[in-house]
């Protein structure tokens, strides 16, 4: 592991345990008071949940090109972290959603196409485990769809009328408001670029020890 | 390559034809499909709201499922697969031949399908043939062009059986939605048709994007 994994995850420990002060100290939100308060770990998951699936699909695209290992993990290790973000995102939305919009589930553009990447990640990760021999590749491909998504599920609700809020909200945030959502952000980044490490890491141990087991055979 | 295509297309027709193994599987299978939800749904003579539109393409989409995984297996089992891949030939044109021998098998079963969820669930079905042969056809291209691509590196993958469906469905979600909602607009009783001009809009996107990413991917994917 290099040299500034651990100070880095003391750091994310701290951050992550300061998080709850800014987001109580944020003022209420008009109409919706207490429960608008799960924003600010909705919107960083559903962001590290975008990112981290166009991760995939990158080192996806280059492994299938360029054929390195290296971004295999790679890609592998960011489909892992795409399904656990996603699942925080589809937590949180309807807990959020069944107090501001009355109803857990609504079957708009966004919720529809989160679920679906979110679908495609648990897919790329059924064909890993399940596929044999040449299933990297497979996998590889299906990461392509899963980031043609992500641009879909980002515009979405600026095209369509629907009942979630746009993008447009963010930079129109009062300054404390905005203070909790970027340091939450911060927080998940940070945290996705931990994880992500570390599973990499998993990774490379696991082919070291796999090259080692077929030397020893030969 | 239009030529290659074409060539692909026409062995795969010709073998299909002769036997018809797929086009009366795949059939039979997705008329069970409409039987069994026209058991379900259709109470004393009412189907469910919107329930032709759904029930229509899941039809397709299960039957198509069938046909794809088996034009595949057939190459494998025959071993005709290897010689596909080494006749010098590009390989987006392979894939073309392929994709437009599927989309004539499944635009065949619709031709059956449509009249048949029309008549059980008593939808106006065909009171816009223009409009409906349009969403069928861009939702049929989009469904198979994804579908083409997994069930070809399927083929030497195990479990392939049950790996395609769980390929396929989450992708192609947004075809179904949109093929979905366009045949159920044109089931209204006063047609809105630019809502249906706007699904098949989204249906032409989704097939370009399906179709470009396939030809970029078929190659690598193909080849070890």
């Amino acid at each position: 592991m290099p040299k500034w994994f651990l100070p880095l995850v003391a750091v994310a420990a701290v951050m992550f345990a300061a998080s709850p002060f800014l987001i109580a100290n944020a003022p209420y939100e008009a109409t919706m008071g207490l429960v608008q308060k799960i924003f600010y770990y909705h919107l960083p998951s559903a962001w590290v949940f975008l990112l981290s699936a166009i991760v995939c699909g990158i080192a996806s695209a280059r492994f299938l090109f360029g054929g390195s290992p290296r971004q295999d993990r790679l890609a592998y290790a960011a489909a892992e972290l795409t399904v656990l973000f996603g699942a925080i995102v589809l937590v949180t939305g309807p807990l959020w959603a069944r107090k501001a919009w009355g109803v857990w589930w609504q079957w708009d553009v966004r919720l529809t196409s989160s679920l679906m990447g979110w679908m495609v990640a648990w897919a790329y990760l059924l064909v890993r485990k399940y596929g044999g021999p040449g299933s990297d590749k497979l996998a590889a491909g299906l990461a392509l769809f899963g980031m043609a998504n992500v641009p879909f599920v980002y515009i979405s609700v600026n095209y369509w009328r629907t009942i979630h809020p746009a993008t447009s909200v963010v930079p129109t945030l009062p300054v404390d408001m905005g203070l909790a959502l970027w340091f939450a952000v911060a927080c998940f980044l940070l945290l996705f670029v931990l994880l992500l490490r570390l599973r990499v890491y998993l990774e490379e141990q696991r082919a070291r020890l796999d090259a080692l087991y077929l030397s020893l055979d030969e | 390559m239009i030529r290659t295509a074409w060539l692909v297309l026409k062995k795969d027709l010709t073998v299909e034809v002769r036997s018809l193994e797929i086009a009366y599987t795949t059939l039979f299978f997705a008329i069970s499909c409409v039987l069994f939800f026209a058991f379900a749904l259709v109470k004393e003579g009412k189907a469910p709201e919107d329930g032709a539109a759904g029930i229509l393409w899941i039809a397709i989409a299960f039957g198509g499922t069938l046909a794809l995984g088996r034009t595949f297996e057939r190459e494998r089992q025959s071993e005709t697969l290897r010689a596909l891949l080494m006749a010098p030939a590009a390989r987006p044109a392979i894939y073309v031949g392929k994709l437009l021998g599927i989309v004539a098998l499944l635009v065949a079963a619709e031709i059956v399908l449509v009249p048949l969820v029309a008549f059980l669930f008593q939808a106006p079905l065909l009171s816009h043939p223009f409009w409906l042969s349009a969403v069928l056809l861009t939702g049929t291209i989009g469904f198979a062009a994804v579908g083409t691509l997994f069930s070809a590196m399927l083929v030497r993958a195990r479990s392939r059986d049950v790996l395609l469906p769980v390929l396929l469905y989450p992708i192609t979600v947004p075809v179904i939605i949109a093929g979905v909602r366009a045949t159920a607009a044109l089931l209204q009783p006063d047609v809105e048709l630019a809502l249906v001009r706007f699904w098949v809009a989204l249906l032409i996107a989704l097939d370009a994007v399906f179709v470009t990413l396939a030809l970029w991917t078929f190659e690598p994917l193909m080849t070890d």
